[in-house]
Order: C-alpha cells, then sequence, then structure tokens
C-alpha cells in the first residue's frame, strides 16, 4: 500500500537515494528488517559524517585554537568552519553568536547559570509552557529555588496547543525570561514562537527557544526569529552526539557573565585576577569536543543538499500518511493533535500498556520509544503514564508505517 | 504433593524456552501467556509499599509465610513484565526459605533471557529476585530471633 505513496513522492525526495546514505538502516533486528521510528530521540548519520570522524582522526586530529603547527591549524580551521556553516544554517547575525556546547540540556543549563544567574532575583517571574522536556523545566526550577523567583506554565489545549490568551496574560514586567520549546518531541506540536518572541519583547522579557526538535524539521532562522537564545543538538540534526549550540544575541552574551572555569575561556589570569576571552570563546572552557564539532559540518551539508523545504513536505506526507493509517487500529487514541505539527506521532492503545508494545514492536524490527519522553508534567495533564510515539525523518518510508501498522495490528489482536 | 524443587522447575521452564528457539515475538507472547495465568493481585494489595523498587513498569510483590516457607503473590501493569515475574513465583513461591536464600537462578542464562528482554528489563529482573531474597532473609533472621 505504502509503495504506492513511495513512487508519488519521489519527486520532492529521493528516499532510497536517502537511505543508502544510512548504513545503520541497512540491517536486521531480531530477524527482521529494522524500521528506525525513534528520530525524535536521536537521528542516525550518514556515511559522509562518520566518515568525517573517521578522517579528523586519522588524518589531522590536534588540539585548536593554541597551537602553531600544521595538524593544529588545520584542526581549527576545520572547528571553526562549522562555526560559521551553523551561522549560515541559522542565519546568526554574527559567527560569534554561536556557542558550541554538549547538547540542548548543556545550553540551557549555561543560560540558567549565566543570564539567569545575573538578571532573575527575588520576585522576578519565568515563564515556561506545559509541553516542556525535563531539560528545559529542571533548570528553571533549581534557578527560581535559589533566586526566590516564581515558575509560570502556560497552559494548553485538549489538542495540545499553547492558550496564547493565557499566555498574554502571565506577562508583566517581571517577566525576566520566557523559555519555551519550539516543536515538543511528546506532541510533535510546533509552537507559535515569533509571537510568543515579539509579545516577550513588549515587556522587556528574554526569550529562550528550544529547538531540540525543531532543527531537523523546519526552518531555523535567528533574525527573523528575533529570539534572544535558541538552544539544539547536533545528534537530533545527523551530527554525531555530544555537541549542540547555543545561539545568543552578541549583546546577551558579552553582558552575561562565563559559565565553566578554565583553559581557552581566559584572556590573562594571574594568581589575583582573570580576565575573559571575547565570545564565542568565553562560553568554551577546556578543549571542546573538535572532531564531532569538525563532523556536523558534513550533516548540515546533507541536510542543504536535499532542503528543509523538501525535507519538511515530504514528512509532512509521511505524517498524514501515519496518522491515516493508525486510525484504522482499534482502540487507539492519539495525543497530540495540534494543527501544526511535525512528524511525531504520539498514541495509546486501550487495554494494553505502552511497554507491552513497544517490546512488541522491537521483537518484529520497528524501533519505537515509550513512556513519559521526559515530559511527565505534560503526562499529568493528560492523565496517563506515558505513550507510544513513532518519530519519523526523511529516511523513512510508507512502506515501513505499513509495518508498525500491521503490528500494531497484530498485537491488539493478541491482546483481544 | 510436595512442591518441586527450584532446579526442577528451572529446567521446567529451559526446556519450554528452548521450544522457541530464540524468537524474541514468541518468546514476548509466551511470557504473556504465563502471566494470564498468575494469579492477579487484589486490586487493594496494588499500592505503593507493595511496589518493587528498580522497575520500568509496576510490579506489586506480597508475601505470606508458611512455618518455613514463604509464599509470593505478584502482579505488574504490563503483560510482559507480568509473564516475567510469573517465572520467578513459579520457582520461588512455597520453596523453603534457605532454599530461597540459596537458589541459584541459571535459567536466566540459560534462556537467553538478556537477548529479549534487554539491558533495561534485566536490571528490573534483578530488582525483583533481589526483593525476593530481602524477604525470605528478613524472615529468617525474625524466626531465628524468636527461636533463640
Amino acid at each position: 500500500m505504502g509503495s504506492h505513496y513511495e513512487t508519488l513522492n519521489k519527486d520532492i525526495l529521493d528516499v532510497q537515494k536517502i537511505r543508502e546514505e544510512f548504513p545503520i538502516l541497512h540491517q536486521e533486528v531480531n530477524g527482521k528488517p529494522l524500521v528506525y521510528f525513534d528520530n525524535a530521540a536521536t537521528t542516525q548519520k550518514p556515511i559522509r559524517v562518520i566518515n568525517a570522524l573517521t578522517e579528523y582522526y586519522s588524518g589531522y586530529n590536534a588540539n585548536i585554537h593554541r597551537g602553531i603547527h600544521t595538524l593544529a591549524e588545520k584542526a581549527t580551521s576545520a572547528f571553526e568552519d562549522t562555526r560559521k556553516a551553523v551561522k549560515d544554517f541559522i542565519n546568526a547575525r554574527e559567527v560569534e553568536e554561536v556557542i558550541f556546547t554538549y547538547g540542548t540540556t548543556d545550553g540551557i543549563n549555561l543560560v540558567a547559570s549565566t543570564f539567569g544567574r545575573a538578571n532573575i532575583n527575588e520576585g522576578d517571574e519565568v515563564i515556561i509552557s506545559s509541553m516542556e522536556h525535563h531539560s528545559n523545566i529542571v533548570p528553571w526550577q533549581m534557578l527560581c529555588e535559589e533566586k526566590g523567583a516564581k515558575l509560570k506554565v502556560i497552559p494548553i489545549n485538549e489538542k495540545g496547543e499553547i492558550i496564547f490568551e493565557a499566555f498574554e496574560k502571565m506577562l508583566s514586567e517581571k517577566t525576566k525570561l520566557v523559555s519555551i520549546v519550539h516543536v515538543s518531541n511528546t506532541l510533535g506540536t510546533i509552537n507559535p514562537v515569533k509571537a510568543v518572541v515579539d509579545k516577550a519583547h513588549e515587556y522587556g522579557a528574554a526569550v529562550l527557544i528550544d529547538g531540540a526538535q525543531a532543527s531537523a524539521h523546519i526552518n531555523i532562522d535567528m533574525q527573523a526569529l528575533d529570539c534572544d537564545f535558541y538552544v539544539f543538538s547536533l545528534h537530533k540534526l545527523f551530527g554525531p552526539t555530544g555537541s549542540g549550540i547555543l545561539y545568543g544575541k552578541r549583546s546577551f552574551l558579552e553582558a552575561m557573565p562565563p559559565f565553566r572555569g578554565g583553559g581557552e575561556m581566559i584572556k590573562e589570569v594571574t594568581f589575583e585576577k582573570t580576565t575573559y576571552n571575547d565570545i564565542p570563546y568565553k562560553f568554551e572552557a577546556g578543549t571542546p569536543n573538535i572532531a564531532d564539532v569538525v563532523a556536523i559540518k558534513k550533516a548540515l551539508e546533507f541536510v542543504e543538499e536535499y532542503g528543509k523545504d523538501n525535507i519538511a513536505k515530504y514528512e509532512d506526507e509521511l505524517l498524514r500518511y501515519g496518522n491515516e493509517q493508525l486510525q484504522t487500529i482499534p482502540g487507539l487514541k492519539f495525543i497530540g493533535t495540534a494543527q501544526d505539527r511535525v512528524s511525531v506521532i504520539s498514541f495509546i492503545i486501550e487495554g494494553i500498556h505502552h511497554f507491552d508494545i513497544g517490546m512488541m514492536m522491537d521483537a518484529r524490527g520497528v524501533a519505537l520509544r515509550t513512556g513519559h519522553h521526559c515530559t511527565q508534567p505534560l503526562m499529568d495533564i493528560y492523565n496517563i503514564e506515558g505513550t507510544v510515539r513513532a518519530s519519523l525523518s526523511l529516511y523513512n518510508t510508507f512502506e515501513e508505517i505499513d509495518i508498525m501498522v500491521e503490528g500494531l495490528k497484530n498485537i491488539v489482536e493478541r491482546f483481544k | 504433593m510436595q512442591k518441586p524443587s527450584i532446579n526442577d522447575i528451572q529446567d521446567e521452564i529451559i526446556e519450554a524456552f528452548s521450544l522457541l528457539d530464540g524468537d524474541v515475538e514468541m518468546a514476548n507472547f509466551y511470557l504473556m501467556e504465563l502471566g494470564q495465568k498468575l494469579k492477579p493481585l487484589d486490586e487493594s494489595d496494588k499500592v505503593d509499599e507493595n511496589l518493587v523498587k528498580g522497575c520500568q513498569s509496576k510490579v506489586w510483590l506480597k508475601t505470606e509465610f508458611d512455618k518455613d516457607t514463604l509464599r509470593f503473590n505478584a502482579d505488574s501493569n504490563t503483560a510482559i513484565t507480568k509473564g516475567l515475574v510469573s517465572l520467578l513465583v513459579k520457582i520461588l513461591s512455597e520453596q523453603k526459605v534457605d532454599d530461597i536464600i540459596n537458589a541459584d537462578l541459571y535459567f536466566i542464562h540459560r534462556i537467553g533471557m538478556n537477548r529479549f528482554i534487554g539491558t533495561q528489563r534485566s536490571n528490573g529482573f534483578a530488582a525483583m529476585i533481589k526483593q525476593m531474597k530481602i524477604y525470605a532473609i528478613a524472615y529468617k533472621s525474625k524466626m531465628e530471633r524468636k527461636a533463640s
């Protein structure tokens, strides 16, 4: 059934050609061809990214920024080339506004510990939404507790969309920061972040956007969005694990105190006093994750080669087909039905625990995520313990959706 | 009728699993069937104090003592885990306290459980076993205190 759609959508994206770039996809799991539907957790890596890692370690591994020898020079320039590529990818104004981190969580903690500690005081307010990942809840809870500030939460409607009017009412001169997810990892909802940024700015509040799930699916444009901080992980964007980006507006980054102390982030050190380096280095203490950062350039090239617009168009078709097919399963209920969504489908099936579904689908070679997806407060709102989540990427096919749906139908049958 | 020994039951389980020929899906379905046969706990016993810590899914474990033996009743909110629990109940319930404490549960390795339940569930499974042995040890020391 799905193969028909494959042919129909070949003009948008040649998925078979893309799949050839991903060695990991061509394997059997429990005797069945692997269907990888856990892309919201981490995406797989194209061979050009894997090769870039090998080439770095076998060709020009050296510590960056300080050595004057040839290898150090080569490694430094490859590292900084990625920074430029990221700047273009997110359309930041300046390359210095791109800080390398270890991931989204690291980026949020950096902002909480520096901007947060310096600017949020007793009686101030921080606003997040009901659909935040724990990594965009806990750092702010910790900060608010330390400072005596208040954490406010934007409610959502039944479909899993933020209630904008409620958000507007929460804003006041006490609001120092709004930190909100661009795309929900559990529901797939795309939040109206531009409107959030504009509204928050009217009250002089800074805005951080958690782009962990957005970066692989939709265009992210820092100048158009005008947010003050944007964080994401590169392993969800076809890059290696352990690397991420913090974008910050120059004026913010310059005013912020440093995060970690150590090498690289200093200008001059005496036992009496240290002066700090300029941005971005002020926030990159110690030897960074050089190899992974170097390889990330290839991941960005991969995405740009196929084009975010084409990727989004193809994934929208996958989402539409997935929703349509899953609807035919008796007792299945979607969790999150927002109008504006990426290709993430969360659901529960009446009478069958999500862990059982996850294990039985794994036995059929289908990798799904089950549980609370690090959004326990959101699960509480829906009054459920967890969901089954299928998160689709550009290398997934309509036929794979058929395999998942057939498997689920089989499980439902067994539980009757 | 006397309850078969811990090792006799383990050998039976090993035999049954060998028929599944290492097929993960079949092993899952088999576990589910076993779970369905396990006598469910009363809802009133599914309380936090009976929960086994360290399991991803909820597992409730209740004990009853009868002279020198210990009876286990258990349940889970997920079908496959309930099957796993049922294996332990089948082996360890109504056995002598000393035998429970000293049991070498070799069937886990022999049926290749790690392969079909994965590391995360294996940890939960180990937590269940630990909890059962702790109950046995606690009961034994209580009996010894009483005797002295």
